[in-house]
């Protein structure tokens, strides 16, 4: 009995609801509106993470996208690559590996030629009001907040450096509204971090083990459905005491479908590790659905 | 009974002058007929419904979005059994309306007219994706293009089920 009603149910359930209302639906998000992955593996700009949710699902399904990212500077090369995974547009899991190739300058640093300072970055966001898009008759952004375990492998040379840690966890607020009106796209971030490099170096310095808050702010255009220009600031800790510099960029990403986007930026990144004016071209690959 | 006093009730209240008659539609509930149904306020100038092409334009536009819409698989489903002639003809009243074309709209809102319909967020969007499809055809600039889908979007709000 039990068996016949469930089949019952279940075939009531497939005619009553067009278009698979049953099934976990994907690719139902409008092009461009996962956002692209940042250098940390969240959905967002290109430095800054935004309040978006990766993928191209919509509340009714699943997405996913792996990225591949590399910064070219005068003295070094920063790459990252990772996975994420959007749920129900709703929450997103993402796992980022970061290495910071020191090249020539190792030597120079006294760390060796092409020594590398690497980390993984877990993170995860939920979203948790508002939408970036439908909600056009409102000011009110999408917001999102998430976390980001952090945790860099050249413990020995943090500690040197006066680093407190070799891993650390970061808090962000996210929002994030499109102006559709007026093509733009807009979001603010809070970040409650220690990092240093964004973790590569390490969290915490000589007496600067707290916690400070810093924000991420991105501007852009659509172009066209495809096509998103747009600028992007990135305050930063400076708790080592080498003046680390806050970040800057312009960037464009381009859509060429729903699983494959391309994201090119001039990164100004200031001074790194001592070595001043390090600004160069910053390219990402992303593949998903 | 209680359905025959609902539609008493709807007459009543319903505006003096006699909508006109559409022979090749099929007969819907009564319902009170109010601009206010169309769901979002026109705008005030009249350069958007000039860089739609008028009349003209935007009738091309609903056609070739009532085309793709049944066609596509994702959501063809949903259009099966209803009146796509009234369809047609309400949502050309609708975008000219809101585009301050000078029509009157005539249909129903947005939230009822949906209401059963099943609609989830990925068949709003893939309807928007199909009007900016027929918009490109058209040739209306994007930025003009975005300006008109903004007055749209809240409605995903009425249209998709929760
Ligand atoms: C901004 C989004 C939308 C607008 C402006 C819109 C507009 C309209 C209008 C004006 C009507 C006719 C009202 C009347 O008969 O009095 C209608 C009916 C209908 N719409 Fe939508 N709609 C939207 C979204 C959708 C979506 C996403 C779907 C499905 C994918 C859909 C499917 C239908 C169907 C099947 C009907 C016929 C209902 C019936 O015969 O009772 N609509 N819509």
């Amino acid at each position: 009995m039990t068996w016949g009603w469930i089949a019952l149910a279940a075939a009531a359930g497939l005619s009553a609801t067009p278009a698979a209302a049953q099934e976990v639906r994907t690719l139902g998000k409008l092009l461009l509106t996962g956002g692209v992955t940042t250098v940390e593996g969240s959905a967002g700009g290109g430095l800054a993470t935004w309040a978006v949710v990766t993928g191209y699902e919509t509340r009714e399904g699943i997405g996913a996208n792996a990225h591949a990212t590399l910064v070219e500077l005068p003295d070094y090369q920063f790459r990252a690559h990772g996975a994420a995974v959007g749920l129900y547009d709703r929450v997103e899991l993402s796992y980022t590996r970061q290495a910071f190739d020191t090249r020539g300058t190792g030597a120079k640093l006294g760390l060796g030629k092409g020594f590398t300072f690497r980390q993984e970055v877990v993170g995860a966001k939920l979203r948790v009001l508002g939408d970036a898009i439908y909600n056009q008759d409102t000011w009110v952004p999408q917001v999102a907040v998430g976390v980001q375990y952090k945790n860099a492998d050249k413990a020995a040379v943090i500690g040197l450096l006066g680093g407190q840690d070799d891993d650390g966890v970061d808090v962000y607020v996210a929002a994030t509204k499109v102006l559709l009106a007026e093509s733009l796209v807009l979001n603010g971030t809070l970040r409650a971090t220690k990092a240093n490099q964004t973790g590569l170096l390490g969290f915490g310095g000589p007496g600067a083990d707290d916690y400070t808050v810093q924000f991420e702010g991105s501007a852009g255009m659509l172009l066209s459905k495809r096509l998103l220009v747009g600028a992007e600031y990135r305050s930063k800790p400076n708790k080592l005491g080498l003046q680390e510099d806050d970040w800057f960029d312009v960037f464009a990403a381009y859509a060429v479908n729903k699983n494959f986007s391309v994201t090119a930026a001039y990164a100004d990144l200031g001074t790194v590790a001592t070595f001043k004016g390090q600004r160069g071209l910053y390219l990402s690959l992303q593949a998903g659905f | 009974m209680l359905k025959a006093l609902i539609i008493a009730a709807a007459f009543a209240g319903a505006p003096e002058n006699p909508s006109p008659t559409y022979p090749n539609e099929e007969a819907v509930e009564p319902y009170v007929q109010s601009n206010a149904n169309a769901g979002a306020s026109p705008f005030a100038d009249k350069a958007m419904w000039a860089a739609f092409g008028g009349r003209a334009g935007v009738d091309r536009i609903v056609d070739d979005l009532v085309d793709r819409s049944i066609a596509d698989p994702r959501i063809s489903e949903i259009f099966k059994a209803h009146d796509l002639v009234r369809l047609r003809r309400t949502l050309k009243e609708q975008f000219c309306y809101i585009l301050n074309g000078g029509c009157e709209y005539t249909g129903r809102d947005m939230k009822t007219t949906h209401r059963d319909l099943g609609v989830q967020n990925a068949d709003f969007n893939a309807l928007v994706e199909h009007l900016q499809a027929a918009m490109d055809r058209e040739k209306i600039p994007f930025r003009v293009q975005n300006r008109f889908l903004a007055k749209l979007a809240p409605m995903q709000r009425t249209t998709v089920e929760r």
